[in-house]
């Protein structure tokens, strides 16, 4: 149950990041921890108990494995995250030389 | 650490040979990581990442123009491209039958994701490199 | 032969076709018309085959169906399939014509074609993470559309656009993932048999809701998540304005929020209840913002805001006409908010600016861009007997219907409103006399494609109101919004089509 509890803090921590700092860097950082607490979140809810890792090799039998759809869903999730951040650091970029700063409270040309 | 003049020329003569040496074996290594998803932790996708890596490793070691001659940003693209058509390929051989045998899934599959990740993931970096001071669109 | 995974996997193929064959434009035009023409052509006879058998169902890779991935389309998919597809073509060959002041025009339509795959995808989803990755795709693609003119606004906004976008995914993954542990499934039929069974626990689906309407919502640009939409669409070229706001903000949206309210979860009154406070706050912020707009883009965008908001209310009331009013209102939506769009792109390009206050006499000068711009107005302000009138009148009367006055006095109120900024913004744009100091750009007629595109559209929102026709008209409308209606019903529906 702590367990669980702490992967929230964690993503609270990202949201945080996202939402206060100004840095443009520190807000692609903090989707990056909120992708990996919802990554680890995925992970967890497959445990089951005194489970083994899921994988059909010949000799072995089909003991107590853990759950192995949520890890292909959080390989899937790793592959997104991957092409958000990438997205957002090539933005970033170009944010820098269009208008020469990273605080996000400056790039406000778009008013209304 | 790489200071900027020091780009073009690369690193130190010890790094380039370490590299030559060390090349084959990392890119071996990723394609074992790749084709072995089914038995072990890795698959496609950790497999092209250490391919990209190694690909990173040589632009590293040897300076961005000679990594760039050798390796094309279109030799890249259609690598990558390839990589997808044939998963698309493999789509379409495989509509309204029942699921590919060993060769599909085994092999076919974790080719085509370790190239469209491999190379894909090498254009990136080389897109970001090649980004500063440019004035053009990135995709 | 098997069409619906064609539906993804077409314009997939065109898109890295596109990517092959490099700098060439002319192929890359070429290629997507192709696909772009062959998806609307497979909506259609999807169409006709699935409403002599209700739905269809593809399992992939022919795997037994809680384990496997399914796509299914059934009346609801049908309905925006066909109105996505056909929008989107006719936004194509617009931008052949638009794309060509930019470089690297293969990039646009490379581009183009994911997002299109992704939008096929999620309307195709049959299991909640394939939504979801589809999804995604398609939300990338519109990141890297909005920025695709590399200037300083377009980069801002598609910075902005691209953070709110990806938090909100987060807390749909967060969402799928409760969901999942709850129910140990992800197939959508088998979710919605547990849930409305009772097996799986109320708190997690309770939980799981709350996540879902803040993620979809904003993908919906419902207020207060409705922040990045101005941004995103007066930096964005006017296509990708049109795709944005025609059909993404529809599909990732109101599409995915609305199968699994309805369909999985079962609407309930708290679920409902929330949907309409939410709806309420849009239409109200969307039409008050709309007022002091100067941009022609933004005023667009904050009228968006307000009519996504009357198609959430139609969902959050409830009831089967007021879902009927609100899905014949998408679907209207959808076409004259593109349309408008893709005018104020023909505006932009030749009075050279997008400022309401120095445009002038545009049905003078340029007949094909006044009078489509007049059409799609009069259609969304509500003015007989266009679409919108009889749309916004089904919802209001469904919310009298259903005991609701307060709701219905707020629809109309802001009815009037949009009536109101409309006439106020476009009137001296469409027939004020022309003041030469418009700024530069060029007076020269508009190109034959664009031109097409636009006239093809006004057609289609003043022949809107057919679909109302009881008969023929009607049969796409009334099986879409039956299937919202079913709620349950939709897991009976794709086990009955299986055996």
């Amino acid at each position: 149950m702590t367990v669980y509890l702490l992967c929230l803090v964690l993503f609270s921590i990202g949201l945080f990041c996202v939402l206060r700092k100004r840095n443009i860097i520190k807000i692609i950082i903090g989707i990056g921890i909120m992708d990996y607490a919802v990554n680890l979140f995925l992970v967890l809810i497959g445990y089951r108990a005194k489970g083994r890792s899921p994988i059909f090799a010949t000799g072995q039998e089909i003991g107590n494995m853990v759950d192995p759809l949520p890890q292909a869903m959080a390989l899937v999730s790793i592959v997104i995250g991957l092409a958000i951040t990438l997205l957002l650091v090539s933005l970033a970029i170009r944010i820098y030389e269009k208008y020469g700063t990273f605080d996000i409270t400056k790039i406000n040309r778009l008013k209304g | 650490m790489m200071m900027r003049g020091n780009e073009e020329k690369g690193m130190t003569f010890i790094v380039k040979t370490v590299t030559k040496l060390t090349l084959g074996f990392i890119l071996l290594y990723g394609i074992f990581v790749g084709l072995n998803g089914h038995l072990a932790p890795g698959g496609g996708f950790s497999g092209g990442v250490i391919i990209a890596l190694s690909l990173v490793h040589v632009m590293l070691a040897f300076g961005k123009e000679t990594a760039l001659k050798r390796l094309r940003p279109t030799f890249l693209r259609v690598c990558a491209c390839a990589g997808a058509l044939l998963f698309i390929f493999i789509v379409m051989t495989g509509l309204g039958k029942r699921a590919h045998g060993f060769l599909g899934n085994e092999i076919v599959i974790p080719v085509s994701e370790m190239l469209i990740v491999g190379f894909g993931l090498f254009a990136i970096f080389i897109a970001l490199v090649l980004m500063t001071k440019t004035d053009g669109q990135t995709g | 032969m098997e069409l619906v995974p064609y539906l993804v996997v077409i314009p997939l193929g065109a898109a890295f076709l596109i990517t092959l064959a490099g700098n060439r434009a002319r192929i890359a035009e070429i290629l997507s018309c192709v696909a772009a023409l062959g998806l609307v052509a497979i909506s259609i006879v999807l169409s006709g085959g699935a409403s002599s058998r209700g739905i269809l169902v593809y399992k992939v890779g022919g795997w037994a169906v809680p384990s496997g991935i399914t796509l299914v389309v059934d009346s609801f998919s049908m309905l925006m399939l066909i109105m996505a597809n056909a929008v989107a073509f006719l936004i194509l060959i617009y931008a052949t014509d638009y794309i060509k002041k930019f470089t690297d025009e293969w990039k646009f339509y490379a581009l183009f074609m994911l997002m299109l795959a992704g939008t096929n995808g999620v309307l195709a989803a049959g299991d909640i993470f394939n939504l979801y990755i589809f999804l995604e795709i398609a939300a990338i693609a519109a990141y890297f559309l909005v920025a695709f003119g590399v200037d300083a606004e377009g980069v801002e906004a598609a910075f902005k656009y691209a953070v709110m976008g990806s938090v909100a995914s987060i807390f749909i993954l967060l969402g799928i993932s409760f969901l999942y542990s709850a129910a140990s499934t992800l197939n959508m039929a088998d979710m919605s048999s547990l849930i409305s069974s009772g097996s799986v626990s109320p708190k997690a689906v309770q939980f799981a809701a709350v996540l879902f309407l803040a993620g979809f919502g904003l993908k919906a640009a419902l207020a207060p998540f409705h922040a990045w939409l101005p941004y995103a669409h007066s930096a964005a070229p006017a296509p990708v304005s049109a795709m944005l706001s025609g059909v993404i903000i529809k599909v990732l949206g109101i599409y995915a929020l609305a199968r699994i309210f309805f369909n999985v979860f079962g609407i309930s009154p708290a679920l409902s209840g929330a949907v309409t406070c939410l709806a309420v706050i849009s239409m109200i912020a969307g039409a008050v913002m709309a007022f002091g707009q100067s941009d022609i883009k933004r005023l667009f965008a904050y009228s968006s805001v307000s009519q996504i908001g009357y198609i959430a209310l139609g969902l959050g009331v409830g009831t089967p006409l007021a879902v009927t009013g609100s899905l014949f209102y998408l679907v209207n939506h959808s076409v004259f908010k593109s349309l408008l769009f893709l005018d104020s792109g023909l505006i932009e390009k030749s009075s050279g600016t997008r400022d309401l206050a120095r445009i002038r006499g545009i049905i003078k000068d340029e007949p094909v861009t006044g009078w489509t711009t007049l059409i799609a107005a009069m259609s969304i302000s509500g003015v007989p007997p266009f679409g919108g009138f009889w749309a916004k009148l089904i919802i209001i009367v469904a919310c009298f219907q259903a005991n609701r006055p307060m709701l219905a006095a707020i629809a109309i109120i802001v009815s009037i409103m949009t009536l109101a900024y409309y006439f106020r913004a476009l009137t001296p744009v469409l027939f004020g006399p022309r003041k030469d100091a418009a700024g530069p750009g060029e007076r020269a007629r508009t190109a034959l494609l664009p031109a097409l595109s636009v006239i093809i559209l006004a057609i289609l929102t003043a022949c809107a109101a057919f679909m109302l026709v009881p008969g023929a008209g009607n049969v796409l409308l009334k099986n879409a919004s039956a299937v919202l209606s079913s709620g349950a019903g939709y897991a009976a529906a794709v086990t009955e089509s299986l055996k």
